[in-house]
């Protein structure tokens, strides 16, 4: 049996989380998921202004602060914190902590293929909308292939302490440690649909463990020192999900189930590039205090296609509020909102798209929320995006006047006019997997 | 009787791209057939209004008394071009607990 433990969720996760996995009971393998879908465009950005970024700067220092502990327990940690520079990341890995050992996979990394892909008649259609990416070509900030658990494998196969990834699937970080330990090969669907449902259950940290939990959200117990899951995992694919002996939160078939669903599409095919996961076959066992048996998985082979992660610039957006008191506190946010859209009509100004809000009466469900006749307050917020930079900006403009110059009651200025940030977007779309050819590198 | 979804169900629900994704689950393993029958892709399409402008698809997970609904072009274009504040959907799926269904 193999412990393995997830310390980060995502890019901006508890920074305590992975500190307290390594202090309070034993694990083997540490495994920090980074990267959000847009996190790649915005490394790539850092990157063309600095060189030597582009990558999870968290990690680094992290690494620093618990070196001397992974020395003396053997514990390895497999990251994708590399980002678009997993080279750069291990340099500064290395200079937080010398004394480690450092492999990096390349070859995931394909913004200066896009167009030797468009010429062997590749089109990477959206798979969401269908478009060609010829439609979005000059606005391409980053593109890489989403590569799988056996090239981490094979890095820690090297006997390195640390394996930097850059755009590694979610799954993968939890799976790697399980095909390198227990010598799972590429046909053996079953256990590596296992150890991707495994990855899937806790990729997103305390998300399994109590976080963000409905079924008595009240009672679980001491959530500031919520515990970050662990999976111990058997050679044969069964595995327990669980977290340290005196932490906080809860690990229970209700916590696992909610996470099992979390962004799920169709369960029966759930895609990566190791194998397709049934999520119908997972079967579920509470077998002891925060302890959560699953077996039963099983897989097919993995798909021809590798999927491609793009983003790409796609305009500009800036959202500002006001609030509306009591009285009225709705009619008067409501002809706030219809003030701002005929001035910005009147100015010519031209929109992809005005959104408006009302906190407190329907921002987060719309239509779905109950009626609430007569609030003491309203967050009116209202949002613009557009390729023209400037009709944006003018944008910002038009809401602090309405404190003196529209219906009474209005408040919450205070931060001035709001930010216009650039809109960064997102495209997946799929290669031949043959096309993409990783390797591994020991940096020292 | 007819009561709120909440009653028999917990529900997570999360995004990709400009698609919501909504696991409902069974409190108890009796209410999985109630959901089967009360939460059909017409009725939480009815229920979110004009908020979901494509269509809404719904699988089964029987294994863990739970389904899945996919709702389509729910997120105002999705993660970072979406101006809306629940972009990601994150909070669909406590909406969708005040659905009225008929419990046995």
């Amino acid at each position: 049996m193999i412990r393995i433990a997830n310390g980060q969720g995502f890019w901006g996760d508890w920074l305590e989380a992975p500190v307290r996995l390594v202090d309070q009971g034993p694990i083997d393998f540490l495994v920090l998921d980074y990267l959000a879908e847009v996190t790649m465009s915005i490394l790539q950005k850092q990157k063309q202004e600095d060189p030597a970024l582009g990558y999870a700067r968290d990690f680094p220092p992290l690494i620093g602060r618990l070196a001397n502990k992974l020395k003396d327990r053997n514990i390895k940690v497999v990251a994708n914190a590399g980002g678009v520079n997993p080279v750069a990341c291990a340099r500064a890995v290395l200079k937080a902590a010398p004394g480690l050992k450092v492999a990096v996979i390349h070859g995931d990394d394909v913004f200066h293929r896009i167009d030797e892909f468009l010429g062997k008649g590749y089109d990477m259609r959206d798979m969401d909308t269908g478009r060609p990416i010829s439609a979005i070509r000059k606005q391409i900030l980053s593109a890489n292939a989403y590569i799988g658990a056996f090239p981490l494998a094979e890095a820690l196969d090297t006997g390195a302490d640390v394996v930097i990834a850059g755009r590694s699937t979610d799954t993968a970080l939890t799976l790697a440690p399980m095909v390198h330990r227990f010598g799972w090969k590429a046909e053996d669907w079953n256990k590596l649909a296992a150890g991707t449902i495994a990855g899937h259950i806790i990729e997103c940290g305390a998300q399994c463990s109590g976080g963000n939990c409905q079924v008595d959200w009240e009672s679980i117990p001491n959530m500031s020192d919520v515990g970050y899951p662990i999976v111990e995992a058997e050679p044969d694919g069964s595995f327990t999900v669980t977290k340290h002996t005196g932490s906080g939160g809860r690990a229970h078939t209700d916590t696992v189930k909610e996470q099992l669903l979390y962004e799920l599409g169709d369960p029966k095919r759930y895609m990566t590039p190791d194998c397709i996961a049934d999520f119908t076959t997972v079967q579920l066992a509470d077998t002891g205090p925060d302890r959560v048996k699953v077996s039963g998985i099983r897989g097919g082979p993995r798909p021809p296609t590798l999927k491609l992660s793009i983003s790409y610039t796609d305009g500009w957006k800036a959202i500002g509020t006001l609030v509306y008191s009591w009285p009225q506190a709705v009619e008067k946010a409501r002809a706030a909102d219809r003030i701002v859209r005929a001035r910005l009509a009147g100015l010519g100004l031209a929109f992809d798209e005005i959104y408006t809000e009302f906190f407190g009466l329907n921002a987060c469900n719309g239509p779905a929320a109950p009626p609430n006749p007569d609030p003491p307050e309203i967050q009116l917020r209202i949002g613009v995006r557009g390729q023209d930079r400037k009709a944006v900006d003018r944008f910002t403009r038009e809401l602090i006047p309405l404190v003196l110059n529209g219906p009474p009651g209005a408040t919450g200025f205070g931060d001035g006019r709001p930010p216009v940030r650039e809109i960064v977007a997102y495209w997946s779309a799929l290669i031949p997997r043959e096309e993409i050819e990783t390797r591994v590198e020991v940096i020292s | 009787m007819r009561r709120p979804l909440s009653t028999i169900a917990h529900t997570r629900s999360g995004d990709k791209g400009d698609t919501s994704n909504i696991g409902v689950i069974a409190l108890r393993p009796e209410h999985y057939r109630v959901i089967l029958r009360e939460v059909t892709p017409d009725r939480v399409k009815e229920f979110f209004g004009d908020l979901v402008k494509g269509k809404v698809e719904r699988f089964e997970l029987p294994n863990l008394g739970a389904i899945n609904l996919l709702l389509h072009e729910a997120l105002g274009g999705g993660g970072t071009v979406s101006l809306r504040v629940d972009a990601q959907g994150k909070t669909y799926g406590a909406a969708l607990l005040r659905m009225e269904v008929e419990i046995d």
